[in-house]
């Protein structure tokens, strides 16, 4: 029986072993799973590396202290995306400081303390699912109807900032909830044992816990908001704007920049947009290089 | 392990990428800044909200930017909704001037005046759209516009030069147009088979007049209109098709679209300034601003300027603006 046993547990590490190195045995199913993956890998990275060369080469000549510096021009000589690339980081901050507390303290909610057989948390969580299904344009007339028109705001950085992160709202709740699942219950039932009260236990054990793959989605939430264009153009983002942005004034943001200048005829203008992608890529590499570097800093094994 | 590398490998793009951004070789001189001028007003001060056209956009931005090279403390925005959306928010009390690529329409007037907003009508340049073919394209130097319907009629079944005209060669006839949002869709159909957004739908539309050019460039048997600026902008790479509106073939260019002699392709475009925001110093010094320099604004964003009896018309209206 035991010797069996082991005969059997050997034979399955062989096994294993022969496909995991891969030359013997191999069946063609597996050939053609494993040629299938490497293609599709194949497909997203050449389409990313011809991407990103014909941004880069389009693009470098461009970029300049110029584009920092200067307001939009209609003299490609002289046009800069500083309003846009500041309004594009005011967005951020606001985002962060608006969506993300919202955003976690939802999922903590609907996750550690909510009543989970009630039909109104359950009407909640089916609404979040929904919410991440719609798109973005009507969020944008939300925000027309609702925070532009209704409220007064006006057509302002804060109206757009504030649709964006109703918009984000679904990503961010919807992976922190993952995140603060994937936290061993004992770690729960320890804190509790040791006399902690449910709120001492969440707030030193699990959302530290939880804190890598909160970084994660909010930082795809966040990625998104900023590269998004629909819903700001429907609450009245304008596309030439040559002062800094602040919360309440008018306002543009790189997206719409560089879909304006892609329209534009002249030819300096089509570098111009490619130098201003090559901008909003480093800023969403940069986000993300923080979101990785929360992940390994309080990354923590079970 | 895998993280970390992951970790580096992104910071280096990003090291690479600030790098570049610092000290990347560049290719602009900056030219002269156009940031304040000596005869700057810093007197007016407030913010002009400007939407609409897309087509207009690039005159009213560069008119902005002028502006505010005159007077740095006013902020002018200038949103690109369309004509329609931009009448939208125009007669909502949002925007105080209104870029449009044709007259406003009996209902969209209707809600201004429901809402009580009172404007005042400018037409402040002349557009012409350029027919263009491909390069090779050695048959079509001159299209009557029966044969302009014949190949965007909306029932058109022409899929060949030869069906247009039985001189023409059997070359696939392959459409390039611009989006039917577009106020350059509204005045083509309009003008070309009498009704506007009446066109055949099997072509390929873009908002993006650069699609059209890239497109009729690479097909020999191509064809696609837009904005004669867009043309002149990239003469080297197509050819312009004069157009016989039933008086002889004429090419568009200054004279022809001004006159109107470049028919049926030749439209006026407009700006409308509420009477409520003229009120504001700072909207009438635009609009000044705009009657002083109309000349080498249009020729700047590449429309045609104002012949001399349009010039006038406008003054006398912007000068009716209350101030």
């Amino acid at each position: 029986m035991n010797g069996a046993t082991r005969t059997a547990t050997a034979a399955a590490q062989r096994s294993v072993h022969a496909s995991l190195t891969g030359h013997r045995h191999r069946s063609i199913t597996a050939t053609i799973f494993v040629a299938f993956i490497m293609l599709s890998t194949a497909v997203g990275l050449i389409s990313l590396a011809v991407l990103l060369f014909t941004v880069l080469q389009d693009g470098l000549p461009y970029l300049d202290p110029i584009l920092f510096t200067n307001g939009p021009s209609m003299d490609p000589n002289i046009a800069g995306a500083r309003p846009a690339i500041l309004a594009s980081v005011l967005m951020a901050v606001v985002l962060v400081a608006t969506a993300l507390p919202v955003a976690i303290g939802t999922a903590v909610y609907l996750e550690e303390f909510a009543p989970k057989d009630r039909w109104w948390i359950r009407l909640i969580e089916l609404n979040i699912q929904n919410l991440a299904a719609i798109p973005s344009i009507i969020f944008g007339i939300l925000g027309l109807a609702f925070l532009v028109r209704g409220l007064g705001l006006g057509p302002v950085l804060l109206a757009g900032a504030l649709i964006l992160g109703l918009q984000m709202l679904p990503t961010v709740i919807i992976a922190t909830r993952e995140a603060l699942r994937a936290v061993p219950a004992t770690v729960r039932q320890g804190g509790m044992a040791l006399g902690a009260t449910r709120l001492q236990v969440v707030r030193r054990e699990v959302l530290p816990a939880a804190i890598p793959g909160i970084a994660t989605g909010s930082i795809l939430g966040l990625s998104r908001a900023i590269g998004e264009t629909a819903p700001l153009l429907m609450v009245g983002a304008a596309t030439f704007v040559s002062f800094n942005p602040s919360l309440l004034s008018q306002y543009t943001v790189l997206p719409i920049l560089i879909y304006q200048w892609i329209r534009l005829p002249q030819a300096e203008f089509q570098g111009l947009a490619a130098a201003a992608i090559i901008v909003l890529l480093v800023i969403l590499i940069s986000m993300n290089g923080i979101a990785i570097w929360m992940r390994n800093r309080y990354e923590r094994k079970w | 392990m895998a993280t970390r590398k992951t970790l580096i490998t992104i910071m280096a793009i990003g090291g690479i990428g600030a790098a570049l951004a610092a000290c990347g070789g560049s290719s602009r001189d900056g030219g002269t800044s156009a940031s304040t001028a000596a005869n700057a007003d810093t007197s007016l001060s407030g913010s002009i909200v400007i939407d609409g056209s897309s087509t207009v956009a690039p005159l009213a931005t560069l008119t902005a930017e002028k502006f505010h090279a005159t007077a740095p403390n006013v902020n002018v925005t200038v949103g690109t909704s369309g004509t329609g959306g931009g009448f939208e928010k125009f007669c909502n009390g949002e925007t105080d001037v209104s870029d449009a690529s044709r007259a406003i329409k009996d209902e969209e007037k209707a809600i201004c005046d429901e809402k009580k907003v009172t404007f005042k009508e400018l037409l402040v340049a002349n557009d012409g759209i350029a027919i263009v073919v491909n390069k090779d394209n050695t048959w079509a130097s001159c299209l009557t516009t029966d044969q302009l319907a014949t190949i965007w009629g909306p029932d058109s079944k022409a899929t060949s030069w030869k069906d247009v005209d039985p001189s023409f060669p059997d070359e696939a006839l392959k459409l390039y147009g611009p989006g039917t949002d577009s106020g350059t869709f509204d005045f083509f159909t309009k003008a070309v088979n009498g009704e506007e957004g009446a066109s055949r739908t099997d072509f390929s539309p873009s908002e993006d007049d650069n699609v059209t050019i890239k497109g009729v460039e690479g097909e020999k048997g191509g064809l696609g209109y837009f904005g004669l600026s867009y043309y002149e902008q990239n003469k080297d790479a197509l050819n312009l098709v004069a157009i016989d509106g039933g008086s002889g073939c004429v090419k568009p260019d200054t004279t022809t679209v001004q006159d109107g002699t470049y028919a049926p392709l030749s439209r006026p475009l407009f700006m409308y300034v509420s009477d409520t925001a003229a009120t504001r110093p700072e909207v009438k010094a635009f609009v000044d601003f705009y009657v002083a320099n109309e000349q080498t604004l249009t020729a700047d964003a590449l429309f045609v300027p104002l012949s001399p009896e349009q010039a006038a018309t406008m003054k006398t209206e912007a000068a009716a603006l209350a101030g």
